[in-house]
């Protein structure tokens, strides 16, 4: 298999190397200088190229072309370019220029073009220098394809050593920065040399256009080749201050294919040796003041991560559950709360989430990455700004208490490296009112619950209104509240004899004979009136048969308190007289002390009497 | 003036502490204490406003207490996710987890017809028609209930709380059972009693989510439906405790115990001269309609009129008519000689009938023979002899006092107080409760799981005990106490003294004793409670999943070998690779790796499982032709070793032979054994060093040091140094082995090529 794909790669080489031959030459600019750096040292191959271009024509340039063989396009996650202003020290990097796939006429097909669009046009004899920087995923080849635990982990690369342009180049060169010192082997050009874990082609110098010169590096490659085959990150803004981040992460080792077996015992005590191509964790950096982070995956919580913060970042080291050798997979989740004021502003009577759209992961390459922002219910006139091209779609998401479901605007795109963790922005408009919907839909639920409640307790839901039970238990009701009322009767009576008491304390007081007569005299009146009123209650019961049992206790009750009514007359005519005589108080409590003593017995027996009745 | 000042004074004293009108009617003295008068007022006005009748404080202190045991009887059951995390728990669980997943994902109907081609390779198994889905169903309704409100709960969260939330639901039906058989306060007793009650916890933590979390509450509910029904003789509630018995049938096998323990306690009452035309109508409205409704669930089926097992329901059920009739008959004959001799008639030929059917279906094998498990229960030592799948799980071993003792601490000594207090008011509703209570403590004797069948009717009848003496002794306490109150007033009123309470005193160390009884039950109870919390927290919420143990300075160390080596599976192996494990980890299997078994906890076919104990067992060669039949794919074994985990493979790998053995003569259980006994070392059997197992577990453990000071090829499991540490395997490799070696992986080599 392997020794197929390199014929088949090398083949297309060699068609590219033809097709290069044989194309024209495009215009008057000449790139004068171009140095090019490429960077292995992780998983993600960035050349970053600066180019110093001239125009030698007559008429002005607006645009210069990239060159890429389509082989490596296909690859090309990240493509930026900036104009580059002073010299040495000085230097400055200006804004980033626009840059959009081009399709000029009679180019070799199997080469992609690019143009940057110059800020100014190029007039005769003017020159530009330009810093571009371009990432590639997946161009990092496991050489050989399937390796056991203790092999290394070898990988190839294969670009060109000179730089292919549609333009001729004065003067140009490469370095190539790998990881580790091991040098599998390397292709030599004319003025290469190696310096230390770097290898220097150039300069070159004056070559035509599509020079072409193709190289290859087999090296050593232990750093982790974590891919995420597929990212579904979501961002929920909730008002009350949270904006909720759940990562969905499918990720595999994109290295080397394991084969043979996996032995523990190796791995535990050589890890160095024996597993030096399996990575162990991933390291996350989360904006500052991230909180409620959790990490877990479809089958439960995983214990091994271990968070550290400070005022810049917070950062989350993860290990999956096993460590991950060549091809092996694993799913996880991670999810962590944003403060809502670090990342939703307000302008122009519009909210905006401003918040980056790639994977905290360090080093991690994302073949697909779907991004879901769920605005809160209720959020309309929504429109997002990315600072690159993606796909975008809306749906909608139930959650809690929704009725109509939140927004949600979801963006696609492939291939994402790191260097796409750019803020977007969503902007959307929000009254804050909705807020208090779900709130008020929990307090209106629970009322109705109560109201319920109220209701099937009021009201009659037998289906026999004749039956006899049905009679029975109406009749019974009937005497509970006939009872009851008997009972507020009697209260009342004894609330009375108290103003009777509250009357002889005023009369010890003041001495005001007068009065405490004339409340006795009013007492007297409730009291007969009172009485009145439970003659037809008592007559009521003693004509039903259910209030048989309680009767006798009732009409007990009733006499009791006729008793105390009279005892308590007796006691207070007795101290209004002796007051009146202007008796000594020994002599006074002496006359009253046996009607004192019979008071407080009836008392008590008309105290017991009623809660018996109650207990019925 | 000398009786101004001094009534004056007095009257003072009872404006403090008196009645609130007479300072409000008139302008209080200029010198009154404002803060004083102030809280004075408050505390009339509190009195007054919110003074409420007996009755009521009785009902709000009842509905408070009830609401209070409640909710403590679902948070006493929240240890384990605050422990660990809110995940399912042990091994049938997940089966039910993953079926309600099912449920809740593709609807009734589908999961109804399921046919799950997942376990059971090659076989398969219909899911639908083999379990009970009463469970599922249940979780699947609560789910869709929250779904439809808007509360977008994952269906795992539902899962994990429907048992603690029937928990809390059985400490309402106890208070309702409580307050038939006995009083309201009895109930609140039992309520309080069931809530924390270890025995019956132990199956209900949050994460336990299996058929007995909601078999207990449908349990509870349809004996205590079935008793009112007696109680009422209303046909409401006999064709309530009908569909009480509908819903256990759906839940749990355990429905057996109610179809036997109803007609027995029928057959009781009938003996014993009770038999009333409320119990006719209770018990044949719940007979005839019960066993219809459970022919609705397909795992029953016909079972009702066809098994041996349900043949006692249906005979009380004929018995009750003969009665019916005899007593009909008695009724219109005046002549009771004649009566005697139709009555000797009838009974004969009823017998004879009876019998003669019973045979005749036996024979023809209509009526089905009991069942092994039944059978088991009724004679302990037939599973040991006869089937050992049901004998090697430890639920199923005869109880130790020690549990006992265990999952119902003082219960167990007011156990049989309150089996006094209900012979001393024998009702309808106390005979059922004592025969459940003896009953299902024998029947928890035999097995160890069927404490929990035993703990509502132990909380029950403890809570008669609890509930009676403390309100004998409160009585005591406070007939005396009103009497002194009585007179304390008296002598507050400053009359004479009371003579009243003297009379009364004539046992002097009786309130006393009382006091110090009631404090020793109160001792006793919180004790109780203290115990059943740390029980609930040590023992009964370890998820089984994820180990803990304590590292050598004291901090928790947590083993998720488990789920490690599950999801290695899930994600690292083919979709359609087929898994041999012992059939304790089939359900995990299914349920987390989401990988094709051959065996899982179903345990339904018993030559299956003899076939994968037989390959576990043999010799590698023989092993790998066995697993090349069953199209293995990949070997999971579970070994302790490094971390000295008991429950393990080598631990269980005599019961693999014993079952395999059982099938296929070729195992021979002697073979693995030297002098009779079970060892790994050096002196082990040679058979047991060269098996299957063996190598599995053992692959290159000796070349690893587990323990310091020890050669390496410690087994800190089994404590010895293991017999052969120069293992090679020839058709299987090693694939995962987990961080701490508990779970270990193999993967199945295809054949070498011919040429």
């Amino acid at each position: 298999m392997a020794v197929g794909i390199g014929f088949r790669r090398r083949l297309d080489f060699l068609l590219l190397v033809i097709a290069i031959l044989s194309a024209p030459v495009l215009s008057d600019l000449i790139l004068s200088k171009v140095e090019r750096q490429i960077d292995l040292t992780s998983q993600i191959a960035r050349i970053s190229s600066t180019i110093k271009a001239e125009n030698d024509g007559s008429s002005s340039v607006s645009e210069i072309l990239l060159a890429i063989p389509e082989l490596q396009a296909k690859n090309l996650a990240y493509l930026t370019a900036r104009v580059i202003e002073g010299k040495g020290k000085a230097r400055t990097s200006g804004l980033a220029l626009t840059v959009e796939p081009a399709n000029p006429k009679g180019m070799p097909p199997a080469l992609s073009f690019y143009s940057i669009v110059l800020p100014k046009p190029l007039a005769n004899g003017d020159s530009v220098t330009l810093d571009v920087l371009a990432a590639f995923t997946h161009s990092l080849r496991p050489f050989p394809e399937k390796i056991t635990q203790a092999d290394i982990h070898l990988v190839l690369f294969q670009d060109t050593g000179h730089y292919l342009s549609p333009y001729p180049v004065k003067v140009q060169s490469l370095a190539v920065k790998l990881p580790q010192a091991r040098i599998e082997s390397y292709t030599k050009l004319d003025n290469t040399k190696t310096l230390g874990s770097e290898i220097k082609y150039g300069p070159y110098e004056n070559l035509p256009p599509f020079s072409y010169s193709p190289i290859a590096i087999h090296f050593e490659a232990n750093q982790a080749f974590a891919v995420a085959r597929e990212l579904v990150r979501e961002i929920e803004i909730s008002h009350w201050g949270n904006v909720q981040v759940t990562e969905h992460y499918d990720i595999v080792h994109g290295g080397a294919m394991s084969k043979g077996e996996f032995s523990r015992l190796d791995y535990q005590s050589k890890p160095q040796i024996r597993g030096a191509s399996a990575f162990k964790h991933l390291v996350a950096k989360l904006p500052p003041r991230a909180h409620s982070i959790y990490y877990r995956d479809a089958i439960g919580n995983i214990s091994t991560s271990h968070v550290r913060g400070d005022s810049k970042k917070t950062e989350i080291l993860i290990e999956p559950r096993y460590p991950l050798f060549g091809g092996w997979r694993t799913a996880f989740t991670i999810g962590y709360g944003l403060p809502l004021h670090d990342f939703v502003f307000e302008s122009e009577g519009k909210r905006f989430l401003n918040i980056s759209f790639g994977s905290p992961m360090h080093d991690i390459v994302t073949d697909s990455i779907t991004l879901k922002v769920v605005l809160p219910e209720g959020s309309k006139y929504f429109s997002v700004s990315t600072p690159f091209a993606v796909q975008q779609e809306e749906e909608i998401k139930m959650s809690h208490l929704d009725i109509f479901g939140r927004p949600v605007v979801v963006l696609k795109k492939a291939n994402v490296v790191p260097e796409h963790n750019q803020f977007f922005q969503v902007y959307y408009k929000f009254n804050a009112l909705a807020m208090l919907m779900e709130p008020f839909m929990l307090i209106t639920g629970i009322f109705f619950l109560f109201v319920t409640c109220i209701v099937y307790v009021h009201v009659d839901l037998s289906i026999s209104k004749s039956s006899a039970s049905y009679l029975a238990k109406l009749q019974w009701d009937e005497v509970r509240a006939t009872v009851q009322q008997i009972q507020n009767i009697i209260n009342q009576c004894l609330s009375t004899h108290e103003k009777l008491e509250a009357s002889l304390r005023d009369l010890s007081r003041t001495g005001d004979v007068q009065a405490c007569k004339a409340a006795r005299k009013a007492a007297d009146g409730l009291l007969k009136e009172l009485s009145k009123e439970l003659k037809p209650l008592i007559a009521f019961l003693q004509s039903t048969p259910p209030a048989a049992h309680i009767l006798p206790k009732v009409e007990e009750l009733v006499a009791k308190e006729r008793e105390l009514q009279e005892r308590l007359m007796a006691k207070h005519s007795t101290i209004v007289d002796s007051y009146e005589k202007k008796l000594g108080g020994k002599e006074t409590e002496n006359r009253v002390a046996s009607v004192q003593q019979k008071i407080v017995a009836l008392r008590q027996d008309i105290e017991d009497l009623m809660e018996y009745i109650d207990e019925i | 003036m000398p009786p101004q000042t001094m009534s004056a004074k007095t009257d003072a004293t009872i404006g403090v502490n008196g009645t609130a009108k007479s300072t409000s009617n008139q302008a209080p003295p200029p010198m009154a204490l404002p803060a004083n008068l102030k809280s004075d007022l408050l505390n009339k006005l509190s009195l007054k406003s919110f003074k409420l009748k007996t009755k009521q404080q009785e009902l709000l202190l009842r509905v408070s207490i009830l609401f209070l045991v409640y909710v403590l009887a679902f948070i006493t059951r929240l240890f384990s996710v605050l422990r660990y995390e809110s995940m399912i728990h042990e091994f049938d669980p997940y089966f039910n987890y993953r079926t309600t997943l099912f449920l809740t994902e593709k609807g009734f109907y589908e999961f109804w017809n399921w046919f799950d081609y997942e376990s059971w390779y090659p076989l398969g198994r219909i899911v639908g028609g083999t379990l009970y889905p009463g469970l599922m169903v249940t979780a699947a309704l609560i789910y869709w209930g929250l779904r439809f409100l808007r509360f977008a709960v994952h269906i795992r969260e539902v899962c994990v709380l429907t048992a603690p939330f029937f928990a809390s639901n059985t400490t309402l039906v106890a208070y309702f059972f409580g307050k038939e058989i006995w009083d309201s306060s009895a109930g609140l007793v039992a309520a309080a009693l069931i809530a924390i009650c270890p025995g019956y916890i132990s199956r209900s933590v949050a994460g336990s989510y299996d058929n007995e979390g909601v078999a207990i509450f449908a349990l509870l509910l349809t004996f205590y439906l079935f008793v009112k029904a007696v109680n009422t003789g209303s046909l409401t509630w006999s064709l309530a405790s009908a569909f009480g018995y509908f819903y256990m049938v759906s839940a749990w096998g355990g429905y057996v115990f109610i179809i036997n323990l109803i007609p027995l306690y029928v057959l009781v009452l009938l003996i014993t001269g009770r038999y009333s035309v409320r119990l006719y109508i209770a018990y044949n409205c719940m007979y005839v309609l019960g066993m219809l409704l459970a022919m609705q669930i397909r795992f029953v089926g016909f079972q009702h009129v066809q098994s041996g097992e349900h043949m006692a329901a249906m005979g009380v059920f004929f018995l009750m008519q003969v009665f019916y009739f005899l007593d009909w008959v008695k009724y219109l004959l005046s002549d009771k000689r004649l009566f005697e001799t139709f009555l000797r008639i009838t009974v004969t030929t009823t017998v004879g009938l009876a019998a003669v059917a019973l045979g005749v279906g036996t024979a023809s094998g209509y009526i089905s023979p009991w069942t092994g498990r039944f059978y088991s229960l009724l004679d302990p030592t037939y599973a040991k002899d006869h089937i050992p799948i049901i004998a090697s799980v430890s639920e199923h071993q005869p109880t130790a006092w020690s549990s006992f003792m265990f999952d119902f601490h003082i219960l167990l000594f007011l156990f049989p107080a309150g089996l006094y207090f209900c012979f001393k008011r024998l009702t309808d509703a106390t005979i059922f409760i004592v025969m459940y209570g003896l009953t299902s403590m024998y029947f928890a004797g035999v097995m160890v799981r069927l404490i929990l069948v035993a703990t509502p009717a132990v909380c029950l009848i403890s809570a008669i005990a609890v509930s009676a003496t403390v309100k004998n002794l409160a009585q005591l306490l406070r007939t005396k106490s009103k009497v002194t109150q009585g007179g304390s007033s008296k002598a507050a009123s400053g009359s004479k003294a009371s003579s009243k309470a003297l009379l009364d005193q004539s046992q002097p160390f009786q309130r006393n004793g009382a006091i110090a009884l009631l404090l020793g039950v109160f001792y006793l109870l919180s004790k109780y409670a203290t115990h059943c919390t740390w029980v609930t927290s040590e023992a009964y919420s370890s998820p089984s999943i994820v180990l803990a143990a304590r590292g050598a300075h004291g901090n928790k160390v947590i083993f998720d070998d488990y789920r490690e080596a599950y999801f290695w599976l899930q994600q690292n192996t083919p979709t359609d690779a087929k898994v041999m494990s012992w059939w304790d980890y089939g359900y995990q299997i299914t349920a987390m790796a989401n990988r094709t078994v051959i065996v899982d906890n179903n345990t339904w076919n018993n030559t299956h499982i003899a076939t994968v104990g037989r390959a576990m067992s043999s010799y590698e060669d023989e092993a790998y032709e066995i697993m090349r039949e069953l199209d293995v794919g990949y070997v999971l074994v579970v070994f302790g070793g490094v971390t000295g985990y008991s429950s393990d493979d080598i631990n269980k790998f005599l019961w693999m032979v014993r079952i395999g053995g059982g099938v296929f003569p070729v195992i021979k259980e002697p073979d693995y054994l030297v002098n009779g006994e079970y060892r790994v070392d050096k002196g082990a059997a040679p058979k047991m060093l060269n098996c299957l197992m063996y190598k599995l577990c053992y692959y290159r453990f000796g070349e690893l040091m587990t323990e310091y000071g020890k050669p390496p090829g410690f087994d800190r499991a089994r404590g010895v140094e293991i017999g052969n540490k120069d293992i090679k395997l020839e058709h299987l490799e090693e694939a995962f082995t987990t961080s701490n070696w508990i779970v270990r992986i193999y993967k199945v080599k295809p054949p070498n090529n011919r040429w």
